[in-house]
């Protein structure tokens, strides 16, 4: 195996866990505080699909990261005033917004089909990035690096400060917060509208990172993997940072197993590759699950409607 | 000003009758808006979307078949719901139903019979189940959350079908397209209406979801199902096993996917193709939601999902709408729904946002 073909399957690795990394980041945020919000593909595929067209429309990606932000959050706020504000059941209403993103992403994208868009590529000099070894530090979109400062800002954010420490009582202990004098309802809008938003970058990444192209429902169950992806972490963003890349790994296989044919195939059919990220999703699952530090690490007032006593 | 929940001391009935309609009338209004908003024809969508399969009488056959998948899934998942179990692959199973039909009819291909079809069905219905089982089993076991797993398995059993459909059981006579042999006479479901597609399983299905409201309003099981859903502590104090309620939900709605799954195969469908999954699976969420949990409601709410299913292609094809909108309506009215079900626990207010300083200062006296 040689040099460089060991650095392109790195480079494939991490561009495929970044929208993964990203997207549970905001989700575990959202989860901190207590609320489950099942809408990450639907919040993603909006977000693809509105930076998407912010790059067709102005060339800029920067922009279009911002676009799909602002996108990510703006549907995640159907999905608070829902269930925070009217207290509707939280996961019906996440099926909602990712039924709701899903139609909204196809509708809006279906001009958009087939279109090719400027990618995202590096920031870094050319020069740095062109030895094989400076490509694997320095040959990445600027998402790439976002992701993993923003890995580093929620651990500090939550463990480390103030507003942190409240989002995290809101999560554990709602109405004691309530008592003290903090806000449970703002706390939680602000914690969706992260998560969506981080959940619009994440899906942003899809267009601007991986294929520069529209496709319909280009996500693939993506959001869903995020999801559990922070069972899996044990809500700590360190240990989602190694499960998004295990997962991005499995992502990988897949491309390789249809593209290099006759060794992956021969263990196994190209679409058994495909299906191997879910597979192992569930046996992670089960795994966590059944041990202590999986479910017993979980925000107590996880998926449960505030309904203040006075 | 601002609005001000306050709680009933009963549970309003009117609004738990009158919210779903509610949804289904704001759904087309603020539908209309929204579409005339980004510069489509927005009256004449909703209009095609919600109005024109009812008004179309030969329209009428293909609300029924589009109808029986989602009422069969739907009444599954509303007794799930019940139960506070949440199964969203439906869709998997729905997918390995078709598959374990299939199975047997590639068996059964050059015999005849009137046992090849009951036994495609019952194939569907076991295929279903033990795809329902799985997440059951991790749920029991192991504690893994249904609605992840479930999902998860959906996808699994996608690619399944996808290697089945373009490898080992592919149609060697099809021209190289992804799709299984044909199902021969002895394997299709009788049509019951000549000149439609309405056939058996519809009416099949319309039995199965009235024994369905019988045994969830008359029996120990629709007793159990809901107490364990709405008072968990009280069904362990009464003997009702949560895990046992987990495996019955799962069995019963993977079964019911799983017949929906070979009901397409051996009706509408007559074989398996990479188009086989239709979201049916996804969509009777917001059918088991519309019908209020309750296998009546969910026959009514499946026929609405199914104008849309059907109005969509007319939105399509008359008004070059894409068919993504009908999604787009479906996801509103389960929003409308939900964000009106506050009102069947609360009444709502409308309170001055300083209540105390209007009570405290009364008409001046004569005293003064």
């Amino acid at each position: 195996m040689s040099a460089d073909f060991l650095i392109s399957v790195i480079i494939t690795i991490v561009g495929a866990s970044t929208p993964i990394l990203l997207a549970g980041l905001g989700e575990l945020v959202t989860e901190k505080s207590g609320v489950l919000n099942l809408g990450v593909e639907g919040m993603m595929l909006v977000g693809a699909i509105a930076g998407f067209a912010a790059v067709d429309a102005t060339g800029s990606p920067w922009l279009a990261v911002l676009v799909a932000a602002a996108a990510g959050a703006a549907v995640s706020m159907i999905f608070a005033v829902l269930t925070l504000s009217l207290r509707a059941n939280q996961v019906a209403t996440g099926l909602a917004l990712t039924i709701f993103g899903t139609g909204l992403s196809t509708l809006a994208g279906h001009s958009y089909t087939g279109r090719p868009i400027k990618p995202f590529t590096t920031i870094f000099p050319d020069v740095l990035a062109a030895h094989p070894f400076g490509r694997v530090l320095f040959g990445y979109s600027p998402l790439v690096y976002f992701s993993f400062i923003m890995v580093a800002l929620v651990a500090w954010f939550l463990n480390r400060t103030r507003p942190g420490l409240i989002l995290r009582a809101v999560g554990e202990n709602d109405h004691s917060a309530h008592s003290i004098g903090y806000s449970v309802i703002g706390v939680r809008y602000g914690a969706v509208a992260f998560g969506g938003a981080m959940a619009g970058i994440g899906g942003a990444a899809f267009p601007l990172v991986l294929t520069p192209l529209w496709a319909e429902g280009l996500t693939g169950g993506r959001g869903w993997i995020a999801i559990a992806l922070v069972v899996f972490s044990g809500w700590r963003p360190t240990r989602l940072l190694a499960g998004a890349y295990f997962f991005g790994l499995l992502g990988t296989l897949e491309l390789y197993a249809k593209a290099s044919g006759t060794i992956f195939t021969a263990v196994l059919p190209s679409e058994g590759w495909a299906a191997l990220p879910y597979l192992a999703t569930v046996v992670v699952l089960a795994i966590i699950s059944a041990s202590k530090a999986g479910g017993g690490n979980a925000p107590a007032c996880l998926g449960r409607p505030f309904t203040p006593t006075a | 000003m601002r609005l001000k929940f306050e709680r009933r001391a009963e549970p309003s009935r009117l609004m738990l009758y009158a919210s779903p309609v509610g949804a289904v009338l704001l759904t087309m209004l603020v539908g209309a808006l929204v579409f005339s908003l980004i510069g489509y024809n927005g009256f004449g969508a909703v209009y095609q979307v919600f109005i024109a399969p009812l008004v179309t009488s030969y329209k009428w056959g293909d609300i029924a078949v589009k109808a029986s998948p989602l009422i069969l899934i739907g009444v599954g998942l509303a007794v799930g719901n019940r139960a506070a179990i949440w199964n969203i692959g439906a869709e998997g199973q729905y997918v390995v139903g078709g598959l374990a039909g299939v199975g047997i009819g590639l068996m059964t291909q050059k015999m005849t019979g009137a046992w090849i079809l009951p036994s495609m069905l019952l194939a569907g219905i076991v295929g279903g189940a033990v795809w329902g089982a799985i997440p059951a089993a991790l749920k029991n076991w192991f504690n893994v959350n249904e609605t992840l797993s479930s999902l998860m398995m959906t996808y699994v059993a996608i690619h399944l079908m996808n290697h089945m459909v373009t490898g080992p059981w592919k149609d060697p006579t099809g021209f190289s397209y992804p799709q299984t042999p044909l199902v021969t006479p002895s394997q299709t479901l009788p049509i019951l209406v000549p000149g439609t597609y309405v056939h058996l399983g519809v009416v099949i299905t319309l039995v199965i979801a009235l024994i369905l409201w019988f045994l969830m309003s008359r029996s120990l099981f629709g007793f159990q199902v809901r107490v364990v859903g709405s008072a968990p502590s009280a069904a362990r104090h009464g003997g009702f096993s949560q895990k046992a309620t987990v495996w019955m939900v799962f069995l019963l709605s993977g079964g019911l996917a799983g017949l929906a799954g070979i009901f397409e195969v051996t009706g509408p469908f007559g074989q398996m193709s990479l188009g086989f999954p239709q979201n049916y699976g996804f969509t009777a969420i917001i059918v088991a939601f519309l019908g209020r949990l309750n296998p009546l409601g969910v026959i009514i709410a499946g026929i609405v999902l199914a104008v849309t299913y059907v109005g969509g292609d007319l939105a399509q094809s008359v008004l070059q709408l894409p068919n993504a909108s009908k999604g787009i309506f479906q996801a509103m009215m389960l929003f409308f729904l939900l964000a009106s079900d506050i009102l069947i626990r609360y009444r709502v207010r409308l309170v001055s946002s300083a209540p105390a300083p209007a009570m405290a200062a009364p008409a001046r006296s004569p005293a003064e």
